[in-house]
C-alpha cells in the first residue's frame, strides 16, 4: 500500500479489503492506533468502541475467507456524532446533563444500516452542546480542533465528525445538520459533506434539536463515500415521522455521468454579501469548473434565515424547557442563554415563521423548474481561531458562533439537499462551497461534486498529507 | 415593527421569567437579553409578510397516523 491505511477513502479500503490485500482487523487496528496517537490533539472522539470494532472486523474477515459476497463498504471504518445512539454507550449530545442518562439499549437505524453495508463502527464523536453550535467548541468534553491548523476551530456542531474525518481517524463520519452543522465543519475541515433531503435519512435513535430542521448525514474525504453512505442509510423508518422513501435507484449509479445538460446558476444577492474574499473566490473556482455563467437571486433569503433562527430558538427551548428550569447551571452558558430567550418568545412568531417557510419553499421550488442546481458559499470565512468570538464581515464585527452558518441556514430551512465540496483558499486553509439541488435530487448534487473532484477543483485528504 | 428599547427587553425578560418560572439570575441576564434583542430584530424580517389568511404553517398535521409522511415541510 502506497499510503498509510488511514489515508485511504472508505471505498478504497473496501476495494483493497475485497481483493484480499489487507484484513479488516488491520484496517481497524490502524485506525484505533491513529486515534490513540492523535485524538488528544484534535478532540474528535468522546467514546471509542474498540472491542466492538475489532469483533466486527474479525467477522468481516471470516466472511471474506468463506467466500461470501461482501457489501459495498466492507472494512470501512466510521464513527458517529455523539447524539446518535450506540448500544451500550450513553448518548451525550455534547452535554453534561445527558451523562446521567442510561446507555442506549439499541443502535440507531443509521448505524445498523451502515454496518449492514459492511462498515465498522469505531466510536462516538464530539459535538457542540445539544447541537446549538457552529464552532466545534465544547466546554464539557473539550473543544474539537481543526486538523489543518490545531489553533483553529473545526466548525460545528459536528465538530468531532469534521476533525475525525480530516485527521484520518475514520473514513466516514456521521454528523447532524439542523442549520449547517454538517456543512460548516465540512467547509472548515476540508471535507465533502452531505445534508440530504429532509427526511431522506432517518433520525430515529438520535437525540433531537429542532424537529423541523434536523438531518443526519455523512462527512468524508471522497464523493463516492458520501454516495455509498447515502445509499446505505436512506429509506423509510417507521420511528421517524418525517422519514421518506429512498430514491428509486442508488445515487452511486449516476456518479460519473458528468454535467452535460445540467442547468446551474450561482446564487447572488444575500449569498454574495457578508463573506470573505476567500469564500467568494472558492465559488468562482467551482463556477468555472461547472461552466456556470448565470447568477440568480433567491427572494427573501434574509427573512428565511430569520425565520429559521426563530424556529430554532423556540423548538430548541421547547425541547429543553424542563432542563432549563431544573438544571440551568449545567448548560454551556451560551447555549443556555439562547434557549432561555427562546422560551420567552411569543408562540405566534414561531407559527408565522412556519407559514413563511411554506411560502419560501414555494418560491424557491419555482426556480428549480428552470435550474437543476445552485452554488453558494458554505461558510463566510475559513476556520477562525478556536477561541475567536467575533469576525469582520463586510466591515461589521459580528459574533462567530451565530454567523458561521449564515449561508447554510436559509437552505436547510426548506430541507433541500446540499453537498458541501472542499476547496483551498489563498491562505492555505480549506473552505467549502454548497451545491444545492431540488428535493430528492441528491444524485445530481453528488454527480456535480464528483465532477469537481475528478477535475481536481474540489479536493479532500487527510490534513497534512 | 418597531424594535423595543433595551429597557423594554429587560422588563420583558423579567416578566417572562416570573410568569413562566424560568431562571433569570443576574449572571444570565446579559446573554438572555442579547439573544432576545437578536430575536426581535430578526423577527421583523418576516412578521410583517402578508402571507394571506389561507397560508398554512409547515408542517401540516394529518389526523390519520402515517399519512403525515406524505407531506414535505
Amino acid at each position: 500500500m502506497s499510503r498509510p491505511i488511514t489515508a485511504y477513502a472508505a471505498y478504497e479500503l473496501a476495494s483493497i479489503f475485497a481483493r484480499g490485500d489487507i484484513s479488516a482487523l488491520e484496517i481497524t487496528r490502524a485506525h484505533l492506533a491513529a486515534i490513540a496517537e492523535r485524538n488528544a490533539d484534535v478532540g474528535a472522539y468522546t467514546a471509542i468502541t474498540a472491542e466492538r470494532a475489532l469483533k466486527t472486523a474479525a467477522q468481516l474477515d471470516d466472511k471474506r475467507a468463506s467466500g461470501e459476497a461482501l457489501p459495498p463498504l466492507a472494512g470501512a471504518p466510521f464513527a458517529v456524532k455523539n447524539l446518535i445512539d450506540i448500544a451500550g454507550v450513553t448518548t451525550l449530545a455534547g452535554s453534561r446533563i445527558n451523562r446521567d442518562h442510561a446507555p442506549a439499549s439499541v443502535d440507531a437505524p443509521v448505524i445498523r444500516r451502515l454496518e449492514a453495508a459492511g462498515a465498522i463502527l469505531l466510536g462516538a464523536l464530539n459535538m457542540g452542546e445539544y447541537a446549538y453550535d457552529f464552532t466545534g467548541r465544547n466546554c464539557h468534553d473539550g473543544n474539537a480542533h481543526n486538523p489543518h491548523d490545531l489553533a483553529r476551530m473545526s466548525g460545528g456542531s459536528s465538530g468531532g465528525s469534521g476533525a475525525a474525518a480530516a485527521a484520518g481517524l475514520a473514513a466516514i463520519t456521521l454528523g447532524s445538520d439542523t442549520n449547517g452543522s454538517i456543512r460548516v465543519p465540512a467547509s472548515l475541515c476540508g471535507l465533502f459533506g452531505l445534508k440530504a433531503t429532509y427526511g431522506a435519512i432517518p433520525r430515529s435513535g438520535t437525540f433531537p434539536f429542532v424537529a423541523s430542521f434536523d438531518h443526519i448525514g455523512p462527512l468524508a474525504r471522497s464523493v463516492r463515500d458520501l454516495a455509498l453512505s447515502f445509499d446505505a442509510m436512506a429509506g423509510l423508518d417507521s420511528d421517524d415521522p418525517v422519514s421518506i422513501a429512498a430514491p428509486n435507484q442508488p445515487v452511486t449509479a449516476t456518479l460519473e455521468d458528468g454535467i452535460s445538460g445540467l442547468r446551474i446558476a450561482r446564487l447572488g444577492g444575500y449569498f454574495a454579501r457578508m463573506g470573505s474574499p476567500e469564500a467568494f473566490a472558492a465559488v468562482d473556482v467551482v463556477a468555472r469548473g461547472l461552466r456556470v455563467t448565470e447568477t440568480l437571486e433567491w427572494p427573501e433569503v434574509e427573512a428565511a434565515r430569520a425565520a429559521a433562527f426563530i424556529i430554532t430558538m423556540t423548538e430548541g427551548a421547547a425541547l429543553h424547557l424542563d432542563r432549563l428550569k431544573t438544571r440551568a447551571a449545567d448548560f454551556d452558558p451560551e447555549v443556555r442563554d439562547r434557549l432561555l430567550a427562546g422560551a420567552m418568545l411569543p408562540g405566534v412568531w414561531a407559527v408565522q415563521a412556519q407559514k413563511f417557510r411554506r411560502h419560501f419553499r414555494a418560491k424557491v421550488l419555482e426556480l428549480f423548474r428552470h435550474h437543476d442546481a445552485f452554488i453558494a458559499p458554505a461558510t463566510p470565512t475559513t476556520a477562525p481561531l478556536v477561541d475567536q468570538k467575533t469576525f469582520m464581515l463586510d466591515g461589521q464585527e459580528l459574533p462567530v458562533r451565530a454567523n458561521l452558518g449564515l449561508f447554510t441556514q436559509p437552505i436547510s430551512f426548506i430541507g433541500l439537499p446540499v453537498v458541501a465540496v472542499p476547496c483551498r483558499a489563498a491562505n492555505g486553509l480549506p473552505i467549502g462551497v454548497q451545491i444545492i439541488t431540488a428535493p430528492g435530487r441528491e444524485d445530481t448534487a453528488l454527480r456535480l461534486a464528483r465532477t469537481l473532484e475528478r477535475d481536481g477543483i474540489a479536493h479532500s485528504g487527510v490534513a497534512g498529507t | 415593527m418597531r424594535l423595543p428599547s433595551a429597557a423594554k427587553i429587560s422588563a420583558f425578560a423579567q416578566s417572562a421569567s416570573d410568569a413562566l418560572d424560568l431562571p433569570l439570575p443576574e449572571t444570565y441576564r446579559p446573554g438572555v437579553e442579547a439573544n432576545l434583542s437578536v430575536a426581535f430584530r430578526l423577527s421583523a424580517h418576516f412578521l410583517d409578510s402578508d402571507l394571506g389568511d389561507e397560508a398554512e404553517p409547515a408542517p401540516v398535521f394529518h389526523a390519520m397516523s402515517g399519512s403525515s409522511r406524505q407531506e414535505q415541510p
